[in-house]
């Protein structure tokens, strides 16, 4: 680390908020981020994940609360060279090769990485003659991440970093990321893929509407949730003693196909097993961050104009 | 202060333009060549024409290249550049000084070339007046290299050409760099005030004394004021926006 003391807190904001005249794109929110962590923000359109990560960088002032990253704010922390970050927005500068590019933004950090290295290891170095120009959205974001990581910042912000790129794409940009996080670097990044926030992220933070709405590692946020959805096959039973079973909150039946929603599904399949027997075709399914994103959220939408646009995104 | 890689590759990307070796160079020595052949032994305001547009020429084309760095800015913004840069440790005065420097960087190839082609056509200078001429042209550009970057900040990059392109010309043809247009009275008053009619000046150090006369020295600097005045503002107005 760059002269940073290992106790430092990474960022913290607290009360962060900003209005764009009448909209209220972030509507308080305290949010503290270890040094190493990789933390997803997570939300829909308009949940105010790009303004907060603009606070972030300094590039947005907030109209009230504060925000510090490793301690001082954000634009003596940028002078210092400890943040690299990738924004939502933007194309690579033209008229520059790739390696020229990478080369130039080294050039600004007082301990750049090895410029061939960064290439490598963000998967550009087959790329590094090639003018800026003539690249493929997912190489276009490849460079940007290379062109993110050369400066060799603690504190790495990327605004949806794989917006735009098939799935393949994608699988290589984390794959290269994981490489760079593995060194303790503090990660935060913005995200609509509600898969990349599972499998890469140790915390996810959810926003809506300029709100956290839950904060807590993938598994937790699941849990929050919780339910999970037993189906099974099971002749002339009584729903209502269905119902009745430990850790069973709801059962429905349909012929002889019965479906029990679960805040245990673990003590309601073994007391099921217990209680009846010719069961058949049993079937768990735990609930996906998806569903736990839809149910988090759920309070905090308003129309159905909303609730298709996350369907929308989630269909992505 | 200065950070070599960002000026040189500052500079790098604007000679990978074709259009701006065109206007700078091509330009200027085509009208240099066609205009100067059929003027061979004219004379304006006492001095030989192959001089005076040899000297109007390359302040032409140096006026293109001085505007072009900050110019570019608008580009830079619109494909998030200038954002990006706020989130690396670079300094904006540094980056802003880059434009400058690179501005003059760039106008050097044109005061070059027209005035080599000057010399194939008889232009002949001692070594002080030559260097004199450039110095003052130097001094000359200083108001059109700040004005770029005013423009690169408040314009849109779809209108760049034209929003460069159009003072560029103006400032040209009103200053007499493709011939003077006024020979006295009111409009020479006028026209006096502008920068480019002392651009197309600076050859007269070949008729001795002091090429410029403090009158020029002042405009200059009053331009030069008043367009770093307005970058300061531009600049504010566009990291401020959010």
């Amino acid at each position: 680390m760059n002269n940073l003391d290992e106790h430092r807190p990474g960022v913290v904001a607290t009360a962060l908020t900003k209005s764009y005249g009448p909209v209220e794109a972030v509507r308080g929110i305290d949010l503290v981020i270890a040094p190493g962590e990789t933390v997803a923000i997570l939300g829909p359109n308009g949940a105010g994940k790009t303004t907060t990560l603009d606070m972030v960088l300094g590039l947005t002032r907030p109209d009230r609360g504060r925000v510090t990253v490793f301690g001082v704010p954000p634009a003596s922390a940028v002078r210092s060279g400890w943040v690299g970050g990738m924004l939502q927005t933007g194309t690579p500068l033209d008229r520059l090769t790739v390696r020229e590019l990478v080369t130039l933004m080294a050039s600004y950090y007082p301990r750049p990485l090895s410029v061939d290295d960064v290439l490598r290891t963000a998967g550009c170095a087959d790329l590094a003659r090639r003018f800026t120009n003539r690249l493929s959205g997912g190489q276009v974001q490849r460079v940007r991440f290379a062109a993110a990581l050369v400066g060799d910042p603690d504190l790495l912000v990327l605004d949806e970093p794989t917006a735009g790129i098939d799935v393949e794409g994608r699988h290589d940009f984390w794959d290269a990321m994981r490489g760079f996080a593995a060194h303790g670097k503090t990660v935060v990044f913005a995200t609509h893929y509600l898969e990349e926030a599972d499998a890469f992220a140790d915390r996810v933070v959810l926003m809506a509407r300029g709100r956290i709405v839950a904060d807590g590692p993938a598994t937790e946020i699941k849990a929050r949730v919780g339910a999970r959805t037993i189906r099974a096959t099971l002749p002339g039973v009584d729903v209502a003693r269905l119902g009745a079973l430990p850790g069973v909150m709801h059962a429905e039946r349909h012929g002889e196909a019965i479906t029990l929603t679960c805040s245990d599904a673990d003590l309601a399949l073994g007391s099921l097993h217990a209680t009846f027997s010719g069961l058949r075709d049993i079937e768990v399914r735990g609930s996906s961050l998806e569903e736990a994103f839809l149910e988090l959220t759920a309070e905090q939408r308003s129309g159905a104009d909303r609730e298709q646009s996350i369907a929308m995104e989630i269909a992505r | 202060m200065i950070n070599v890689t960002h000026l040189r590759y500052e500079v790098l990307r604007i000679f990978r333009t074709r259009l701006f070796l065109g206007l700078t160079i091509g330009l200027p020595l085509v009208l240099f060549y066609a205009v100067t052949s059929a003027n061979m032994n004219h004379h304006v305001d006492g001095i030989s024409f192959p001089l005076y547009f040899m000297t109007a020429m390359a302040a032409y084309g140096a006026m293109y290249a001085v505007v072009t760095p900050g110019g570019r800015t608008a580009a830079d913004r619109a494909c998030g550049w200038t954002r990006q840069l706020r989130i690396t440790p670079l300094q904006a005065r540094t980056a802003l000084l880059s434009k400058l420097v690179a501005a003059y960087l760039l106008a050097l190839p044109t005061l070059i070339v027209v005035g080599a082609a000057g010399a194939s056509l008889g232009v002949r200078l001692s070594a002080s007046a030559w260097a004199e001429t450039c110095g003052l042209l130097l001094v000359g550009l200083a108001p059109l290299a700040v004005m770029g970057i005013v423009l690169g900040y408040l314009m849109k990059v779809e209108v760049a050409p034209l929003a460069i392109g159009g003072p560029i010309v103006l400032l040209a043809l009103l200053g007499g760099l493709f011939g003077p247009l006024f020979h006295g009275g009111m409009m020479l008053t006028i026209v006096k005030l502008l920068p480019s009619y002392w651009l197309a000046q600076a050859g007269k150090v070949a008729l001795g004394g002091s090429g410029w006369p403090v009158e020029a020295w002042l405009v200059v600097a009053a331009w030069t004021a008043a367009m770093a005045a307005l970058a300061v503002v531009a600049y504010r107005r566009d990291t401020q926006r959010v």
